[in-house]
Parts: C-alpha cells; sequence; structure tokens
C-alpha cells in the first residue's frame, strides 16, 4: 500500500513545529532568565527558526 | 516639497485605475464546466498565485470574460524577438497569432500551438507544446518595475533632504532607523566592523525591496511577486554570488580543508561544506517563497470559506479570521524580508571572517 | 518540487535580476551612500561634539584646581609678604628707636658741651663784669678819696700792696 505524500507533509509539519515550538519556549525560559539580554536571544531564536522553517519548506516541496 | 512625491503616487494610481476605461473588453465566452464553489474557490486560488500576462483588477463576469484591467507587452524569443500585446490572448480565451506562429496560454504559461490552439498533455498533465522563452513583461515584472521606481525616488529623496540639514525631513524620518536597525542591529554583529560597508547597498536594497513588495502582496492589487520562485532565486542568487566572489581566503579553507580535523575528515567535510554553500542560499529562496505563498493560501482559503459557509455566523467568523490573518501576514512581511537580509548577512559574515586560532 | 520548476518561468527571473541589479546599483549611488555617509557624519560630529564638552569640562575642572592652587598661592604669598611687612616695620620701628635714642644722646651730650661752656662763658664774662665793677666801684671811690695828695698816695700803696697779693 502506497502512502499518500500529505502524509508525508503532515509529518514534516509536525517535526518543524515541534522544532521550532521548542526554540520558541527555549528562548521564553532565556529571556525570562535573562530579561537584558532579550534582544540577542530574539535574534538567535528568529535565525534558528528561519532554518528549520527552511528545512521543514524543502522537504514539504519534496514530498 | 511633500507636494511633488505624492502627486507622483496619485499619478501612479490615476494611470492604474485609468486604464480600465480604454481596456474593458467583452469577449467571447469560455466554456468551462463550472465546477462546485470549492472547485472554483480553488481555482481561484491556484489563478491567484500565478502570474499573469495582463493587468486584471477585478473579474466582472466570468462567463462573458469580461474583465477590468489592461494588457501588457509580451515578449518572446522565438527564433527571433516577437513583440505583441497580451490583449491578443483575450484573457486566455483565444490564440495569438504572430509573424504566422501561434500562441497560446495555458496555466499563465505561453505555448507554441497551431492555429487551432490545440495544447497536448502527458500523463502528468503537463503541457508537451513547446514553449518560447518569454520576456514578457507580466504583472509581476510590472510590479518589480513600479517598487523599483518608487524605491528609487523614496530613498534619492531621502538622501537629498541630508543635504540641508543633518536630520532627514518627511519619509527619512520614518526610514532612517530602519536603515540604522540594518546597519546596527543585521550587518555589524554578522559582518563585523570591518567589512559592513562593502555590504550595506546589497543590504539595504534587498530589505527594502523584500519588504515593500510583499506589502503589495497584500493590497487588493493582487499581486504576489514574492511567491514567484524565479524571483526568490534571483534573489537567492545574489546572495550566493555576493558571497562566492567576496569570500576571502579563510572561508575557501574552511570548505576545502577544514583546519584542526584529521585528514580523513577533511575529505568527508569538504563535499558537504561544498554543498552547504549551496543548500544556503536554496534554503533563502525556498524560505521566502514558500512563507508568502502559504500565507497567500491560507487568507485566500478563509477569505473563500466565506462564500462557502454563507451563513450569519461563518461568514462573520471567518471574516475575523481573515482579518487577524492579514494582520500576522503584515508582520510576516516584515518577518521575511528581516530573515532574509539576517541570513544573507550571515553568510556575508562567514564569507569575510577573519582567521581565529582555535 | 515538479511544481516549482514547472512553475519557474525565465523571463521573471530575467526582468527580477536585471531590475533588482539596477535598482541596487541606482540606489547605491544615488542613496545608501549619501545616506550612509550623512548619518555617519552626523554620528560622528556627535561622538566629537561629546568628546570635546567632555574635554572643556575636564579642562575645566583642571582649570578649577588651578584657580584654587593659584588663590592658595596668592594667599600664602599675601601673608608672607605681610609676615615681612611687619617684621620690617618692627624693624625699622625698632632700628629708629636706637637711631633716636642715640641721637637724642648725642644731642644731650652737645648740650650738656654746650650748657659747660656757656657757663664758662658766663662765669668769665661775670667775673669780667665783677672785674670791670669792681673797677669801676674802686674808681669811685678812689676818685672820692684821691682829691687829696695823701690820700691818693695812700690808696697807690695800698693798691700796690693788694697787686702784690695777687
Amino acid at each position: 500500500m502506497e502512502i499518500p505524500t500529505i502524509v508525508g507533509a503532515g509529518l514534516i509539519v509536525i517535526g518543524a513545529g515541534l522544532g521550532i515550538g521548542k526554540i520558541g519556549g527555549s528562548a521564553m525560559d532565556a529571556i525570562a532568565r535573562q530579561p537584558e539580554a532579550s534582544g540577542k536571544i530574539q535574534t538567535a531564536m528568529l535565525i534558528a527558526a528561519a532554518l528549520i522553517e527552511g528545512i521543514g519548506f524543502a522537504a514539504l516541496f519534496a514530498s | 516639497m511633500q507636494k511633488p512625491f505624492y502627486f507622483k503616487i496619485f499619478l501612479v494610481a490615476a494611470l492604474l485605475l485609468g486604464g480600465n476605461i480604454f481596456a474593458k473588453e467583452n469577449n467571447h465566452p469560455v466554456e468551462e464546466s463550472k465546477g462546485s464553489l470549492k472547485a472554483e474557490i480553488k481555482e481561484f486560488i491556484g489563478h491567484h498565485l500565478l502570474d499573469s500576462h495582463d493587468f486584471t483588477l477585478y473579474t466582472v463576469d466570468e462567463e462573458k470574460n469580461e474583465h477590468v484591467g489592461f494588457p501588457l507587452p509580451v515578449i518572446l524569443w522565438d527564433n527571433g524577438l516577437k513583440v505583441f500585446s497580451s490583449s491578443k490572448f483575450h484573457h486566455g480565451a483565444s490564440v495569438a497569432e504572430v509573424d504566422g506562429n501561434y500562441y497560446a496560454l495555458n496555466h499563465g504559461k505561453i505555448v507554441k500551438t497551431d492555429a487551432e490552439g490545440t495544447i497536448s498533455y502527458d500523463e502528468h498533465h503537463h503541457a508537451t507544446n513547446e514553449k518560447p522563452l518569454d520576456f514578457s513583461i507580466t504583472k509581476n515584472v510590472v510590479f518589480i518595475l513600479l517598487v523599483a521606481i518608487l524605491m528609487f525616488f523614496m530613498f534619492t529623496k531621502m538622501a537629498k533632504s541630508y543635504k540641508n540639514s543633518a536630520l532627514p525631513k518627511g519619509m527619512g524620518r520614518l526610514l532612517e532607523p530602519v536603515v540604522l536597525y540594518i546597519r546596527d542591529d543585521i550587518a555589524i554583529p554578522n559582518i563585523g566592523k570591518k567589512h559592513y560597508k562593502r555590504y550595506m547597498s546589497y543590504l539595504l536594497t534587498v530589505f527594502f525591496f523584500i519588504w515593500i513588495i510583499n506589502l503589495l502582496g497584500l493590497t487588493p492589487l493582487g499581486v504576489n511577486v514574492t511567491n514567484n520562485i524565479a524571483v526568490t532565486l534571483a534573489l537567492a542568487l545574489l546572495t550566493y554570488l555576493i558571497t562566492t566572489f567576496t569570500a576571502n581566503k579563510n572561508y575557501w579553507k574552511h570548505i576545502f580543508w577544514m583546519p584542526d580535523v584529521p585528514v580523513f575528515m577533511k575529505l568527508v567535510l569538504a563535499p558537504i561544506e561544498l554543498l552547504g554553500t549551496i543548500i544556503k542560499p536554496f534554503s533563502l529562496m525556498i524560505r521566502l517563497y514558500a512563507n508568502i505563498t502559504a500565507g497567500h493560501v491560507v487568507l485566500m482559503s478563509i477569505l473563500g470559506m466565506m462564500f462557502i459557509f454563507k451563513n450569519w455566523i461563518g461568514s462573520p467568523l471567518s471574516f475575523g479570521l481573515a482579518f487577524a490573518l492579514s494582520l500576522l501576514e503584515l508582520l510576516v512581511a516584515a518577518l521575511q524580508a528581516y530573515i532574509f537580509t539576517m541570513l544573507s548577512a550571515l553568510y556575508f559574515g562567514s564569507a569575510v571572517e577573519e582567521h581565529h586560532d582555535h | 518540487m515538479d511544481k516549482l520548476i514547472e512553475q519557474f518561468s525565465f523571463g521573471l527571473f530575467f526582468w527580477q535580476l536585471l531590475l533588482f541589479v539596477g535598482l541596487l546599483l541606482l540606489l547605491r549611488k544615488f542613496a545608501w551612500k549619501p545616506i550612509l555617509n550623512a548619518v555617519e557624519d552626523r554620528e560622528d560630529g556627535i561622538k566629537n561634539a561629546l568628546e570635546a564638552a567632555e574635554n572643556a569640562k575636564r579642562e575645566m575642572q583642571n582649570l578649577q584646581a588651578d584657580n584654587d592652587k593659584l588663590l592658595k598661592e596668592a594667599r600664602a604669598e599675601r601673608e608672607a609678604m605681610l609676615k615681612e611687612a611687619r617684621e620690617i616695620k618692627e624693624k625699622m620701628i625698632s632700628d629708629s628707636k636706637e637711631q633716636a635714642q642715640a641721637e637724642g644722646d648725642k644731642i644731650i651730650k652737645q648740650a650738656q658741651a654746650a650748657i659747660e661752656s656757656e657757663k664758662k662763658a658766663a662765669l668769665a664774662d661775670i667775673k669780667n663784669q665783677v672785674g670791670n665793677l669792681s673797677v669801676e666801684i674802686a674808681e669811685k671811690v678812689i676818685k672820692e678819696q684821691l682829691s687829696d695828695k695823701d690820700k691818693q698816695l695812700k690808696l697807690v700803696e695800698n693798691l700796690l700792696g693788694d697787686i702784690k697779693l695777687n
């Protein structure tokens, strides 16, 4: 039986969502711990999230 | 001082809207099987995402092929340059005949065909007709040009306002913090104080270009330039080229002969790193494209739901949702511009990084 | 992925590249360079102004310190001068006192000497006067007594006898 590609897309979204969620959560923790470094943390968070997002999209289009 | 600028904008708007009067067409009705509402919405979204060869502001009557807008020039390279107006296609309803060649529109693409406009498809439902090289001034090209002109006037005006005083006037007041943000928070931390000046022009241009064109995509004009893979490819390619051509010895050394690792690892790492240099701009391209496309698809789907529900609970709900999502898209428009600029700066930074003793 | 490749439009790619590079070059020449230079100049200006203000402040403080120092020195000098003047005054006073004393002594001595000599002169004068008076008295007495010859001779003899006594 062939698995439809939409299932793969769903898996990708789950994975990317978990990854970005983890980054966001960690960033929140970090900001709570060091509010004065929030600017730098946000930048790092956005970059990391963007990288995961890129991989997620690449996989989505490949599926 | 402000008046001429607003006048220009007014002129552009007047040109855009004034075109309607001359371009109203009432042409051959299309024989299309009218599917269900859902299918229609789906098709509309699909159509919305595509580039088009004529500037359609809105459709008066789909059945009668009545659209409001104006045609744009079509430029083809097919054994010689062929230039004609896109009105010849009648919004895809008819075959255009130029110098004995016949062209037809197939899903927004121009294909070469015969006098009857037959298009043959393969098993994947792709047209197998010959495709001429298409350099047409499409709707998206028009908007790229408009944004380019707008940016040119906006920023040269801002530059001029510095001549008289140390503080800018008008638009410059708004734009200067953004320019400074790109310099102080994107370029300098990522590239370094020594080299950042070389890249400032590119970073600023790419940021404002993506931002403005993304914002224009949210207007009812219905253009979404950055949801074309060709546009994002061009931008990512520039980032790649600039990274590659300004890279120093240290950068190449880290790619081909990673220092401080065993020789075996060096051999393994070299192809991975080399691939990485291509994956980086590739991910830039995909990210921008996919974010804008996804935003438009979701937004239009929710808008479409309004017509599916057609009741007093569902429609306002989807309207509210669409409104909230539009606000989110405003953020995404700026965020994607920021991410693209940020990552470009990061790659430039890695290209000019000085050698550190590990 | 197929959809992406299918959707790729070379014309749009070409125009985007052309227009974007054109825009980039134009903006670099006419906008970014002037804007960034102006901003940089302004920032440099602000930085310089701040530095100058800081320097001025420091100089001011130095000046203040200098002033204080000068004032202190001046005060000390004044004190010293006053002290010196007081010393000089005292010295002068004592000197003049001594001098006056000496002068006074000298004057007194001179006066005493003068008085002595005056006294002598006066005594001598009185002796003369007394002599003259006695001579005159004697004359008168003698004139009366010498009205006759005998008396004259007797007187002469007496006188002579007196002179011998002298």
